[in-house]
């Protein structure tokens, strides 16, 4: 039982990171229509920045803010220098052009960083465990992060739904040629949005960075991730985003968690230890493939699309 | 009337030549390196050719194609883990079970189309590659070694470097004439006629999903191959195989040879697979010049070629749309 109930939190705390690199993802395609699969790489120079930062001003929050600041002007230079041109064209050239950047960008960390990596490391008064319920302790940083991402996630809903540039990126999402008709201007707007999304997916690799380690392709497979979440959650809307993100996060830990076990009984142990981790991956994208199948606009789809 | 000695053609003749002459450049200069990268540079041609079939043609962007190098790749592997590597029985299985994983595959994501069509395509590989992890028999995420290629009897003999390379060009031309075949025949014309206006073509009475579904098939089918031969090319199997890049890599080919043509692809291969070689030499006298004129040690700029690769993407995507094929017809049509 207290395995299950950290197992759910270790869920959520995925889930959450997952919806900070999904809101972004889902903004870009719902407002831009723009397939990024460099995405992850705006994931990978957050933490890398963080990390960078962090050594340089030997403060934590020191690092988590500068690395922020870079992130976002990083992805604002990004969408003005390549990403622009890709815009209006058909998503078989986001794919390429995107991941050609995503190339690029996996060299040029290497070239700048190194090959090796690195790792950010957590001021001392976060190392500890904290009791969540009457006997069940749960590591303080982590807590952090889930909390921290529901902050993340208020300040979306209160920027997209209650400013008036939130009013314009929603409307920009409904009807992009009305906005750019009505005066508004719209190359501003999406570089705005791009960098916002680089934002969020920076905060989701440095906040990640303590857990893992900074290394080149981090944000590769957790990319894909990202987009199993907005296709489950259904394009462009962020409420979406954040349901199917905890619910990607939770089938993911917690069969990673209990799959091995049950495995067992079936086959070697060995065997189950690591056909459990798979068959919890398996579940995801089956989720996704259902979904797609039986309602291709997702679970919740966004409104006025 | 019609020139048939165009820069296009005179390009295909030399490229076909190369390939053809290429083992006695070997024999002569020992140089096996060259006959490795170039049986490799085929192996992947015919998956670039197979999903140009249902990218090019058939206008269905698959972003999981590496899914079909795996399952060919896997079931020789698997095959000759157990002892069996009689390629009478490996071959026609691993064909069958990629035809098999296309059908359903292709049953399920046709329904879909756009960006939902690449996204579930994606997911099925996923399923594939996570598959692969969790075989520990089989090595799961490590991979497998492959001790023996397929054993073929007397009749030939894959271990041996030469004949080995012989039977991909073959299968590699094989496979280009059969998608050229294909392309121009009455079921290639719905699946064109499909992809510019799949409504259209529903209302003058074809039913479209079935054809885009056998299409999507023999792509397939075709790709399992390529498995197969990559397989007994590396005497390795990994999940690595058909991680989500490596589809990329399979679009890279495919769009920066031509998606509007049948070889298109081949160059594709050849141009990505060669890039890696290329590029290093070529940035050597960049780097000697910007270190005499800056003073800043770039010595070890041309292992960074990469940094070259990805913005090079992007501009065929935003000036070359055509990507080789179509630089080269163009050329051949001013001519």
């Amino acid at each position: 039982m207290l395995y299950l109930i950290e197992q759910c939190l270790n869920g959520i705390q995925l889930g959450m990171l997952l919806f900070l690199l999904a809101a972004g993802l889902t903004l870009i395609f719902g407002i831009m229509d723009l397939v990024n699969l460099a995405h992850g790489s705006l994931y990978m120079l957050g933490a890398y920045f963080a990390a960078t930062f962090a050594a340089v001003t030997d403060s934590f929050l020191a690092g988590i803010g500068l690395g922020l600041v870079a992130t976002l002007v990083a992805g604002m230079a990004m969408e003005v220098i390549a990403i622009r041109p890709l815009y209006g064209r058909d998503h078989l050239d986001h794919v390429l052009g995107t991941f050609g950047l995503l190339i690029f960008f996996n060299e040029l960390v290497r070239l700048i960083w190194g090959p090796a990596g690195l790792t950010l490391s957590l001021p001392a008064e976060m190392l500890t465990a904290v009791q969540v319920l009457p006997g069940i302790y749960y590591p303080l940083y982590r807590l952090v992060i889930i909390l921290a991402t529901l902050a993340v996630a208020l300040l979306l809903y209160v920027l997209v739904m209650r400013t008036r540039i939130g009013m314009l990126i929603r409307a920009g999402a409904s009807n992009r040629e009305m906005v750019g008709a009505l005066g508004i201007n719209i190359k501003l707007l999406y570089t705005l949005v791009f960098g916002l999304g680089a934002a969020l997916a920076g905060f989701a690799g440095m906040m990640q960075a303590p857990l893992a380690f900074v290394q080149i392709g981090m944000g590769e497979n957790i990319l894909i991730l990202a987009f199993v979440v907005i296709i489950i959650g259904g394009i462009g809307s962020i409420r979406g985003a954040f349901v199917a993100a905890i619910i990607v996060g939770m089938i993911d830990t917690i069969g990673r968690a209990f799959l091995p076990d049950l495995a067992r009984h079936f086959v070697s142990y060995s065997a189950g230890s690591s056909a459990g981790p798979a068959l919890s991956s398996m579940m995801i994208y089956a989720l996704m493939a259902a979904v797609l199948v039986f309602r291709p606009e997702g679970l919740f789809p966004a409104s006025g699309k | 009337m019609r020139a048939w000695l165009t820069p296009r053609n005179a390009f295909v003749a030399a490229l076909l030549a190369i390939l053809a002459l290429l083992p006695i450049y070997v024999a002569v200069t020992g140089n096996s390196f060259v006959m490795t990268l170039f049986t490799r540079i085929m192996i992947l041609a015919i998956a670039a050719v197979s999903l140009n079939l249902i990218m090019g043609f058939g206008g269905m962007v698959s972003f999981g194609h590496a899914a079909y190098l795996g399952i060919g790749g896997y079931v020789v592997g698997i095959l000759a883990k157990e002892g069996v590597t009689s390629g009478l029985v490996q071959w026609p299985l691993a064909l069958l079970l990629s035809g098999l994983f296309g059908l359903g595959v292709g049953a399920l994501s046709l329904r879909t189309r756009g960006v939902y069509f690449i996204m579930i395509t994606l997911a099925f590989a996923q399923m594939v590659y996570y598959i692969a992890n969790g075989l520990d028999r089989y090595g799961g995420d490590d991979g497998l070694t492959i001790h023996h290629r397929s054993e073929f009897g007397g009749l030939v003999n894959l271990s041996n470097r030469t004949v080995f390379y012989y039977l991909c060009l073959a299968l590699l031309l094989a496979c280009v004439y059969g998608v050229w075949r294909i392309v121009n025949s009455r079921f290639g014309q719905v699946i064109q006629g499909a992809r510019s206006n799949d409504r259209r073509m529903r209302a003058i009475g074809f039913p479209t999903f079935r054809y885009k579904l056998v299409c999507f098939v023999i792509a397939g089918v075709l790709c399992g191959l390529s498995g197969v031969l990559l397989a007994n090319h590396t005497y390795f199997i990994s999940p690595a195989l058909m991680h989500w890049t490596r589809s990329g890599d399979l679009i890279v080919m495919a769009v920066l040879g031509g998606m509007g043509s049948v070889f298109g692809p081949v160059f594709g291969a050849v141009a990505f697979l060669m890039l890696e070689e290329i590029l290093p030499p070529l940035i050597k006298p960049f780097a000697a010049l910007f270190t005499i004129l800056t003073g800043i040690d770039a010595s070890h700029a041309h292992e960074y070629w990469q940094l070259a690769l990805g913005p090079l993407f992007l501009l065929v995507v935003l000036f070359a749309r055509g990507g080789i094929d179509g630089l080269l017809l163009e050329s051949s049509r001013r001519a």
